[in-house]
């Protein structure tokens, strides 16, 4: 009954170790990476790619027609969460695209949000 | 017969889209052992069939034990299952299944502190895999609630029992759960959204009640 979790990024992407990784960051790591991205900092295309582009970034700006979380492209694009981050805080910095950050929350989080998701669990 | 032309089609389905109007994300995450029934949850509550995660963790952060799901050679992945629930016309809620050991915790910057709370996955046949969970939560100040996931060859226990055995603070929820099932997976949450809510509405209270003239 489990459903299996599904990557639909075709196979060229899911192929590639560390060699790869390092080839489409550029080598580049912490330093090219935004500290605010977090795994549901929703990202949206604010640019169309350009032809030039390197196809990650280019994967993304078509992705991100719609808003969508950090988690959903790294799992689409088969690539670990510090690597897409690179490559976001690439596009932020080229106005490519913008994002909405995560609420980040904790146990005195606003009761109003609370409430809503509440709300919005009662009518799964 | 998929075209592969130079330019991979990868991303949502167009039914998996989320609304140009959603501006705010909240995370809740489930955590628990090996195949007690994280994914199942996640799954059963999703409005997307779940998806994978992974972040890549240098050797040096690799303990001996934790064999599986990693890989054993060079740069090790660990890998996260997730789902997402749209809330409303705003905002976009994601279950995170994370595996129980505190070095997966740290890969994922925020996983827990910016989370709006976790489910305790727990299976009775292996209570003491929940312990370090526990306590690493209690720890970190990040507010939970214990779900029993209950197996059909698990013994049964009230949920008294189980929370003695935890040794779990009296104000924290738990509740049995059945994890295939979408209302009791929903129910599981609900339970959890609840005792966040009357946390931080009794957090307030004492300000309220310096304030309050009656
Ligand atoms: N009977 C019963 N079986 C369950 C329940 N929840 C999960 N299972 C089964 O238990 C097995 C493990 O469930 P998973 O959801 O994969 O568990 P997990 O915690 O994600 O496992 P890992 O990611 O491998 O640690 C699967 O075969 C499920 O079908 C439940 O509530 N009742
Ligand atoms: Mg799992």
């Amino acid at each position: 009954m489990r459903p299996p979790p599904v990557n639909d990024a075709s196979s060229a992407w899911a192929q590639g170790g560390p060699e790869r990784l390092y080839v489409i960051t550029g080598g580049r790591s912490a330093s090219g990476r935004r500290a605010d991205l977090d795994l549901v900092t929703l990202v949206v295309t604010r640019a169309m790619a350009r032809p030039e582009m390197q196809p990650e970034h280019a994967a993304i700006l078509r992705m991100c027609d719609y808003p969508l979380s950090m988690a959903e492209i790294t799992a689409y694009l088969r690539l670990p969460f510090s690597v897409v981050a690179v490559l976001v805080s690439d596009l932020l910095r080229d106005s490519f695209v913008e994002v909405r950050a995560a609420v980040r929350a904790g146990g005195t989080s606003d009761p109003e949000l609370l409430k809503a998701v509440m709300y919005g669990l009662q009518r799964l | 017969m998929g075209s592969r032309g130079s330019e991979p089609a990868i991303g949502p389905a167009h039914e998996n889209t989320l609304p140009a109007s959603v501006t705010a994300a909240v995370k809740i995450v489930v955590v628990g052992g090996f195949g007690v029934g994280k994914t199942t949850l996640v799954g059963s509550v999703s409005e997307i069939r779940p998806l994978r995660t992974e972040e890549t963790m240098t050797e040096a952060s690799v303990g001996v034990d934790d064999v599986r799901g990693v890989e054993q050679k060079g740069a090790t992945t660990v890998a996260m299952d997730f789902g997402r629930i749209s809330i409303n016309e705003e905002l976009v809620l994601y279950l995170f299944g994370t595996p129980g050991q505190q070095r997966f915790w740290f890969l994922w910057t925020g996983l827990f502190e910016g989370a709006l709370g976790a489910v305790v996955l727990v299976d009775t046949r292996r209570l003491e895999a929940s312990f370090d969970v526990i306590g690493r939560l209690e720890d970190g100040g990040v507010p939970f609630i214990v779900a029993v996931n209950v197996f059909p060859d698990s013994p049964t226990h009230p949920l008294d029992e189980v929370r003695a055995a935890l040794d779990l603070p009296a104000a924290v929820p738990i509740v049995a759960c059945d994890a295939r099932s979408r209302a009791s997976s929903r129910d599981t949450l609900l339970a959890l959204m609840r005792y966040l809510y009357w946390l931080s509405t009794r957090s307030a209270a004492p300000v309220a009640a310096c304030a309050a003239t009656e």
